[in-house]
């Protein structure tokens, strides 16, 4: 350091180490909490020794949320909430960037605009998008008259309809309909130097292939933050799923955690809750321990 | 900026914007648009589509009490929460940038809670908050009745702020230590040089350029308080007690989805986009200024 503070350093370490007891104590008190039996857990004040009830404990709320099959459908979304958005926002970025076409500006404009409106504040209509996912294109064609067209020349009655409430596309696909990614390759691709391309077009690479065998294996860095970056975002979204999954064998582990809180006639079962709530917190706080450094980047990244 | 070299066939260059644009079409532009004419038109009871209303739903919202209600209690979260999150992280990060031994300690963990969902941590701090289980029953032994967000609506308020600014410290702290970190060692030392104590270096060279971090996180925080609070109320109070933690998007969900009010709820959905992109427009304002210091 520049210079010699004793007091200073004393009161900085004292600070930081309250931040950090802070932050790690609900942490501690969810796992020692988890750990007693139904009479230690409502003591009061709690022992803060762990009882010996871990495993029996974890094993009851993982039966009475029926975690696992759960967990299984959080990874899925997840992976495909990561997955999508990492493909997606890469092809529309290669396009903004790479190519000269009219309307360019246009298509960007359309797509940073939805950045600034979360799902959460227009969940009702995109729920009775999801409900029937063809409706927008049926009255479009109603609306133009097309449909009526079709059913004058061929007799058929033109009648969408392509329902994915309780399905993986459903819960997937309207989380994947955002810009965040878009912008974080827009910006990378524009320091790829423009030799690079010179030199590809030159050997006589076509689009396509420069974008696959040049840009993606460029691009790894931002992938994996990305991926990180959304995995966690999916594997937390609560809202969303609750509202589309009414069928059980869809349900996402973060929306079962309801079954789970104490009901307040009768003895409370927190010691149940608290192990449910360590088993879904865990992934999560795998994902940021061991992908910490893309965790960071992709953060800082995607909201700048 | 523009790229130089490009390729000339750009039928193909849109084939490549086609997911995007069909996947935004159908799940927000349609929506958006959606929620616009719900709020301006009121589903028949017995069916028979939409009627014409006007701006009828959102005069009926905006004479509701409870909606009013409900747009204090966010405000209120709003602004205890982001204040909270926002000086805690300030502190630790400038505390952490000071590299004493053991900062990288900080580095890494004052980080994590922001990998937890909302309602798992919700369901956590309703554990370490209940009144008759947790830690505050210890100080309902001593003092009875002095802690139940169950019933208490200023407790039920700071039950979820509390859970909310856990969270969103370790986010806004990841983005001061950035900030911090930006700014170069020599210009610390060369203070230093000229004689000026640690406090002092951080007001006059330090906080004066991360402001633009600041006004970036004020934003941030501010709507994801709108929207990532969703969880945490769901899972703590349920609105409760007596609507005094019923937040903006709970009472759309309550009011769409339980309510089976359709047109409300849009209407309701039409002004939380409004002050979004108001807030958003803020933040635009700011993003010279913070290309400017980098």
């Amino acid at each position: 350091m520049v210079e010699r503070t004793p007091i200073l350093n004393f009161f900085t370490h004292l600070i930081l180490f309250v931040g950090f007891v802070f932050c790690v104590a609900p942490f501690v008190i969810v796992a020692i909490a988890a750990s007693h039996n139904l009479k230690d857990v409502n003591d009061v004040p709690m022992s803060m020794l762990p009882g010996s009830d871990f495993w029996i404990n974890i094993k009851t709320a993982w039966t009475t949320a029926d975690l696992g099959p759960k967990l299984l459908n959080s990874f899925i979304m997840a992976f495909g909430v990561a997955a999508g958005k990492v493909i997606v926002s890469a092809l529309t970025a290669f396009s903004i960037v790479y190519f000269r076409y009219p309307g360019r500006m246009l298509i960007f404009w359309l797509i940073f605009i939805t950045l600034m409106l979360p799902l959460e504040v227009r969940i009702v209509p995109t729920y009775a998008v999801v409900a029937n996912v063809l409706e927008p294109y049926q009255t479009i064609m109603d609306l133009t008259g097309l449909s009526w067209l079709i059913e004058k020349i061929s007799g058929v009655q033109v009648s969408l309809s392509l329902g994915l409430l309780n399905s993986y596309s459903g819960l997937i696909l309207p989380l994947v309909a955002t810009a965040t990614g878009t912008f974080l390759y827009r910006q990378f691709f524009l320091t790829v130097p423009d030799e690079l391309t010179e030199a590809a077009r030159m050997d006589g690479a076509g689009a396509l292939r420069f974008f696959v065998d040049i840009l993606l294996p460029l691009s790894r860095n931002n992938m994996a933050a990305l991926g990180t970056i959304m995995f966690l975002w999916a594997w937390n979204q609560y809202l969303w799923p609750l509202l589309i999954t009414t069928d059980q064998s869809h349900a996402m582990a973060v929306t079962e955690l309801k079954q789970l809180i104490p009901n307040v006639g009768g003895a409370p079962e927190w010691h149940i809750a608290m192990a449910g709530t360590l088993i879904v917190m865990l992934p999560p706080l795998i994902v940021v321990v061991l992908m910490q450094r893309w965790f960071v980047r992709g953060l800082i990244a995607t909201e700048k | 900026m523009e790229k130089r070299v490009t390729f000339g066939r750009w039928t193909i260059g849109i084939l490549f914007a086609v997911p995007q644009l069909l996947l935004i079409f159908t799940f927000f532009y349609w929506p958006a648009g959606q929620a616009v004419y719900w709020s301006l038109t009121l589903q028949q009871p017995w069916g028979g589509g939409n009627i014409w209303v006007g701006l009828d739903n959102f005069r009926s919202i905006l004479a509701n009490a409870d909606y009013w209600n409900s747009i204090t209690a966010s405000l209120i979260f709003a602004g205890i929460s982001t204040g909270l999150a926002m000086v805690i992280a300030l502190v630790l990060a400038a505390l952490t940038d000071r590299q004493l031994a053991g900062s990288w300690l900080y580095r890494v963990v004052l980080i994590w809670p922001y990998g937890i969902a909302a309602p798992a941590l919700a369901m956590a701090f309703r554990f370490i908050l209940a009144p008759e289980a947790g830690f505050m029953a210890f100080a309902n032994h001593f003092w009875p009745g002095v802690w139940d967000p169950g019933l208490d609506s200023a407790d039920a308020m700071a039950s979820i702020i509390i859970a909310f600014s856990w969270k969103y410290v370790g986010y806004n702290f990841i983005f001061f230590l950035a900030a911090f970190q930006a700014i170069p060692r020599s210009l610390i030392e060369a203070a230093a040089m000229d004689g000026s104590g640690v406090i002092r270096r951080f007001w006059d060279i330090q906080f004066p350029l991360i402001t633009p971090t600041i006004f970036f996180l004020l934003v941030i925080n501010i709507t994801e308080s709108f929207q990532d609070s969703f969880g945490i109320v769901d899972i703590m109070t349920a609105g409760g007690p007596a609507n005094a933690t019923n937040l903006m998007v709970y009472k759309i969900y309550s009011d769409g989805f339980k309510g089976l009010d359709y047109s409300g709820a849009a209407a309701q959905s039409i002004i939380l986009m409004l002050l979004i992109i108001a807030l958003t427009i803020v933040q635009f304002r700011f993003i010279e200024r913070r290309v400017h210091y980098r």
